[in-house]
């Protein structure tokens, strides 16, 4: 019973992927990718916990907070690029 | 750009990051340290420690975060190399060939029986050498104008 929970879990998952990835490709401007690839890292760590719930595994309960920590920092540099056109200042202009 | 003269204010920004780079610097540590039983290890330690002070550095400025941390991230690299070398010297000095590890079980006062492997000190000098090879390439193409 579980399992089938799991796996539909898994099944409307993989839609809302999709349904980035679509805003990913089509999306007008830039924010909207980045946004977009901010949902997509956030899409990806509930897909990698349902799986390691559904091989029973804690093996990959450290690339979580991994995918956490990537995306967010990759989504601060794309921001600060967006902002400011540099991603790391070599000191601040005040 | 044409936003430049416009006064820019990282306050939320930076109040995060003082407090995430303590928790991002902790993992990594709990990375470097479990690598031997579960996954983890040097490489991704060492990377997840950069990544934190990439963090320093888009939080801050090159210059500010070269005031907090006056490391010069070659000679980390180097000291890394050095220290796979001399482990990998050690083993010579027990009549085993070159880069042989062993480990011994050792009571701790705090943490009781615990076995200490002499990989770990190759796994420091990984930890070391990626963080020093990743900064180094962070800063230098950040200083270029």
């Amino acid at each position: 019973m579980i399992k089938v929970i799991l796996i539909c879990s898994l099944f409307f998952l993989t839609f809302s992927i999709l349904a980035t990835i679509y805003r990913l490709v089509k999306g007008p401007s830039a924010p909207d990718r980045v946004q977009a690839l901010d949902a997509l890292g956030i899409n990806i760590i509930s897909g990698v916990a349902i799986f390691s719930v559904l091989l029973r595994s804690i093996g990959f309960f450290e690339v979580i907070l991994l995918i956490g920590i990537l995306s967010f920092i990759g989504t601060i540099a794309f921001a600060r690029f967006i902002e400011r056109g540099v991603v790391i200042e070599r000191k601040h202009s005040e | 750009m044409n936003k430049k003269n416009i006064k820019v204010n990282d306050l939320i920004f930076q109040t995060v990051t003082k407090i995430v780079v303590f928790i991002i610097i902790l993992y990594s540590l709990h990375l470097f340290f479990s690598g031997h039983y579960t996954p983890g290890g040097g490489f991704v330690g060492g990377l997840m420690t950069s990544s934190a002070l990439v963090l320093l550095l888009l939080a801050y400025d090159v210059k500010t975060v070269k005031n907090i941390l006056p490391f010069n991230y070659i000679n980390i690299a180097a000291s890394g190399l050095l220290i796979a070398v001399l482990t990998g010297l050690g083993s010579l000095f027990f009549k085993v060939p070159f880069l042989t590890h062993s480990f011994k079980y050792v009571d701790l006062p705090l943490l009781g029986e615990t076995s200490l492997a002499t990989a770990v000190l190759f796994d420091l000098a990984v930890y070391l050498v990626v963080i020093g090879v990743t900064m180094t390439i962070i800063q230098t193409i950040g200083e270029t104008e």
